[in-house]
């Protein structure tokens, strides 16, 4: 069927989500005093890469030179990809890192318990650690059950994540294989 | 993708099936436009109209699952109408190759199938050898085990109306499919193909992608510009992700996960380098040893890799059905882990059947979760349907930095490896994932040093310091720069390598200088070269190029591409033997007597002298492949649920290997669920919404759950565009507001009316506020036997009024 024909035979699409209005966490004077952070001589740019599809659009972040915290985020005219433009998406990227909603402190819930609480890297860390000591040295297989060497961690399963860099990804495989991992996947799979 | 996204613009006819990039990949289609203003053809195949449709010169419905009945029924028409680019297709591909005499193909299965098992011995599909160990050919084609003749007779059976009997698209629209792409056939004309989960999200994933491979080897539209196979990738890591193997089956740059009973790291190299005895076949993974050995020493420096390779895991096998994530979560759920680390991604929306997801996380002990904000992992034990006080999961989570707030780089589809760079410093209690895992690691050392435990050598070797910077104090901390320039590697002693000498710390200009004795590092083969001596070639913004170059944007000093920073793969088959390129006006590389110019050749070789598909053990690619599980020719088979008892094909209902459980049930036929059902994105969100559901200005313009159906089928059920209804299948069910759209129409399969809707997957119960739950509530837990990837993009539903009292 041509294009033509189609749009002829059936009605108006139902749902034409423009993109429009902002929300509420961004009130009109907000818009203003970040508009003014923005011109060149008051903040700092660096260049990023958009963080969710893959076509790699460039991006442009400004940062306030006297508090160091990000302004803006727009596309990279010069990036030869995206020349500039963004989608809703990429137009939006600021809000994944400067948003209220971000937890920034570690969070622990207990066995059974109904809530998170706040607790320090630190202690987490320790607790982490022990936890995943525990779980490979209760689990670890030095032969499989045709007693050939398999050296490998059954009681622990790694999943991501096509979110990190790729020197974390590394760095993820490097850990997780030194663990003795063998269930180790992630988005790519799925 | 073989080539990368600006060289969309350089298609003569773009054919887009199983992706809807107007949508998921927005900027790309500033390409495609740029290339239908230039006079391509632009086609879209999708069981629904979408702003990828509305772009196009034609739009085919097929029924979703079907793409191997319309991508047969092409290949049939090309062979009939001897469409194909013969040279091409003679010189470069295994069409000429013989087959070996076992093999046979009867009722949809082929030769070697044990039931028992549900797989194939491969061995029977093997090619027929000379004297030498190479495959016997036939230039002629006529051969009537020829690969040509076998495929001639296997397609032969994919007539239009067959084809149009399952796949719902007329005889007519596909006969001008047929016709505008089969035109890219010649010299001069390059089409090429965009798809995306479309396409592997199916129990026949793999064979859909190589149903379209063979398509483009008999055209010769591989290694052109405007040409290859274009995998849409949806993540802005993905493609690094998996390059970097945080999968089950593979170690960083595709080297395989050792097995049991390769005792030695010799026995593990042998098991996986193959042996070609044609002098033309470049066979390039016959250096794997050095990219192993290379690996391994990256890993673990102060060791000889042949004691090294002893500190990594060895799996039974690499069945997708034994280690994949489907039977990952299967085994969660009868409680065999008690722990997992789950970093930066929301299993509990993202996999199929989120209620088994849900309820695997509560048999763990503990449980990790990474990401920027909570979600239905992290929160999972106070989801619905859980009670918090049964619940033992400790759990933990800890926020990361953003993709602003540290350096490093990610690979885009087309395979760039792009730089980014910190622009402020992350909120005080927030790491980077890089610093997660080293101190973590450093914690084990401790804790190991201090208490002993099980074989802790291979966490206590490991040099996770050379992928960190000390600061004053001596203290160590993670590094992208450091981990990238191991990644690339370095040598580790002074070496002379080809006639070149290396000192101790240089940096390997590329991988043809790895080496198999533990002298080099790199981290991935892949990347070696992407930083040398000359720097972080990642970080290049340099948009200039040679006039070549600029003519078909290959971009060469923006960043950098794996491998070798080569901007479109198998390129040397865009040539004709003598090395002039098949279409002069839009070359990619070019004889010019001495060398090659353009983009960086499939290798150095005079033309001529080397078969141009070089990671292939014969050179040539692949119309038989005898390497996949399911069948060396693509073969159609209904989804693991479908709508019909039989199908035109075989009397073989769905592919035989498929993974799936026995015990769990499946809608086939089953007049309980008689839609078929697909999953997709919207622009707005992104995959689980985990990020894009915070976001203020994304949940306004998409707020809420919703299943896109058409007029007949709300008529049949009596819906009102904007109801709330009911969407469920066999496994559970959620809420979605009905989206009456003629943008979805029933298809006519086998004489008789079927029903589709289609649902987003971004949504989930944390956030926002009467958003609904996830898409994938109802998603089977079947799978492709190549990948295990889960069948989300044809199952069977019910859709029915919502009542009070429904979820
Ligand atoms: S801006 Fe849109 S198209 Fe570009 S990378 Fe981001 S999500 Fe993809």
């Amino acid at each position: 069927m041509q294009r033509r024909t189609f749009l002829k035979t059936t009605a108006a699409a139902v749902t034409a989500t423009a993109f429009t209005g902002l929300g509420p966490a961004f009130a009109l004077d907000n818009v203003v005093k970040e508009a003014g952070e923005c011109k060149i001589q008051w903040s700092k740019q660096t260049t990023s890469i958009c963080a969710f599809c893959s076509v790699g659009c460039g991006l442009v972040v400004h940062a306030n030179k006297s508090t160091g915290r990000v302004v803006n985020v727009e596309g990279n005219s010069d990036h030869p990809i995206n020349r500039g433009s963004l989608c809703a998406k990429g137009a939006s990227s600021i809000q994944m890192t400067v948003n209220a909603d971000r937890p920034t402190k570690c969070m622990y819930r207990a066995p059974y318990s109904d809530s998170f609480e706040v607790k320090d890297w630190e202690w987490c860390k320790k607790r982490i650690a022990k936890l995943i000591k525990k779980s490979r040295d209760e689990s670890f297989e030095k032969k499989n059950a045709d007693g050939n060497v398999v050296n490998r961690t059954m009681g622990i399963a790694s999943l991501g994540s096509a979110a990190l860099d790729n020197e974390e990804c590394y760095a993820m495989h490097s850990f997780m294989r030194s663990l003795g991992l063998v269930y180790v996947e992630h988005q790519a799979r799925i | 993708m073989t080539n990368h996204w600006n060289d969309l613009q350089n298609s003569d006819c773009i054919l887009i099936m199983g992706s809807n990039p107007a949508e998921n990949h927005p900027i790309s289609f500033k390409w495609v436009t740029k290339a239908q203003r230039a006079g391509a053809k632009v086609i879209h195949v999708d069981p629904r109209f979408t702003r990828t449709s509305a772009r196009s010169d034609m739009y085919a419905a097929l029924r979703s699952g079907t793409d191997i009945a319309v991508l047969g029924g092409m290949i049939n028409y090309i062979l009939q109408n001897k469409k194909y680019f013969t040279e091409y297709m003679v010189e470069y591909t295994n069409a000429s190759f013989i087959v070996g005499e076992d093999f046979d193909f009867k009722d949809g299965l082929f030769t070697g199938f044990d039931p028992a098992t549900r797989s194939y011995d491969k061995s029977k599909w093997s090619f027929e050898l000379d004297s030498k160990g190479n495959p016997k050919q036939d230039k002629s084609l006529a051969h009537p085990r020829s690969v040509f003749q076998i495929m001639k007779k296997h397609y032969g059976r994919y007539t239009l109306d067959k084809v149009s009997s399952m796949s719902g698209v007329s005889v007519q629209d596909l006969k001008e499919l047929y016709e505008l792409y089969a035109a890219t056939g010649t010299a001069k004309k390059a089409g090429t193909i965009m798809y995306a989960m479309g396409w592997t999200q199916h129990s026949v994933g793999v064979q859909n992608i190589r149903a379209m491979a063979i398509i483009q080897l008999m055209l010769g539209n591989m290694g052109v510009a405007g040409g290859g196979v274009n995998a849409l990738r949806g993540e802005c890591n993905v493609q690094g992700s998996t390059d970097y193997a945080l999968l089950y089956h593979i170690l960083p740059g595709y080297l395989k996960t050792p097995l049991a009973g390769q005792d030695t790291l010799e026995q593990y190299n042998k098991a996986f380098t193959p042996v070609s005895n044609d002098p033309k076949s470049a066979n390039w993974w016959s250096n794997y040893p050095k990219y192993s050995a290379s690996l391994i020493k990256a890993m673990y420096e102060n060791d000889d890799p042949k004691d090294a390779y002893n500190y990594l895991p060895r799996l039974d096998s690499h069945k997708a059905s034994q280690y994949s994530w489907l039977p990952l979560i299967d085994r969660m759920a009868d409680g065999k882990f008690s722990g997992a680390l789950i970093w930066g991604m929301n299993p509990a929306c993202s996999g199929s059947d989120s209620e088994k997801t849900r309820k695997a996380l509560g048999k763990l002990d503990w449980m990790v979760n990474v990401n920027l904000f909570t979600c239905e992992t992290s929160d999972f034990w106070k989801g619905p349907n859980m009670d918090p006080k049964s619940v033992k999961t400790e759990t933990f989570f800890l926020p990361c930095a953003s993709a602003i707030e540290k350096e490093g780089s990610v690979s885009n589809s087309g395979r760039w490896m792009q730089w980014r760079y910190k622009a402020q410093e992350p909120q005080d209690g927030v790491l980077t994932d890089g610093h997660y895992f080293h101190e973590l690691w450093e914690e084990l050392v401790h804790l190991y040093e201090e208490e002993g435990g099980v074989y802790p050598e291979p966490i206590t070797h490991l040099t996770f310091n050379r992928m960190c910077e000390a600061d004053e104090n001596g203290k160590y901390h993670f590094s992208a720069q450091q981990t990238a320039r191991l990644c690339n590697g370095w040598f580790t002693r002074d070496v002379e390598v080809k006639g070149k000498k290396f000192k101790k710390g240089q940096q390997v200009p590329s991988f043809a200088y790895l080496q198999d004795d533990g002298s080099t590092t790199s981290g991935n083969w892949l990347y070696c070269n992407s930083y040398t001596d000359e720097g972080n070639k990642a970080e290049r913004h340099d948009s200039t190029q040679t006039e070549e170059q600029a003519r078909i944007g290959l971009y060469p000093n923006w960043t950098w591409c794996w491998p070798v920073n080569r901007r479109i793969i198998y390129n040397r088959a865009s040539c004709d033997p003598k090395g002039n390129p098949w279409n002069p006006e839009k070359a990619v590389i070019k004889w010019n007597g001495e060398k090659w110019i353009g983009d960086v050749p499939d290798g150095g070789w005079a033309p001529g002298t080397k078969h141009p598909f070089i990671m292939l053990k014969h050179g040539m690619g692949q119309l038989f492949g005898p390497g996949r599980v399911d069948g060396p020719l693509p073969e159609y088979y209904e989804p693991l649920e479908c709508p019909v008892e039989t199908h035109a094909f075989s009397k073989q209902l769905h592919n035989p290997t498929a993974v799936h459980f026995e015990d769990e049930e499946k809608a086939v036929a089953d007049e309980r669920f008689p839609f078929v059902a697909s999953t997709y994105r919207v622009t707005e969100h992104w995959q689980t919404g985990s990020m894009t559901r915070w976001m203020s200005w994304l949940v306004e313009t998409e707020p809420q759950m919703f299943v896109e159906i058409s007029p007949q089928l709300a008529k049949l059920r009596g819906f009102e565009n904007g109801e709330k209804v009911v969407v469920e299948s066999v496994r559970g069910s959620l809420w979605a507001i009905a989206m009456v759209t003629d943008r979805i129409q029933p298809y006519k399969i086998a004489g008789k009316e079927v029903h589709m809707v289609g649902m987003p997957w971004h949504y989930g119960w944390v956030t926002p506020k009467d958003g609904g739950d996830s898409a994938n509530l109802v998603t089977p837990n079947v799978g492709d036997p190549n990948t295990g990837i889960p069948e989300y993009k044809a199952f069977m539903v019910n859709v029915r009024k919502w009542k009070e009292g429904d979820a």
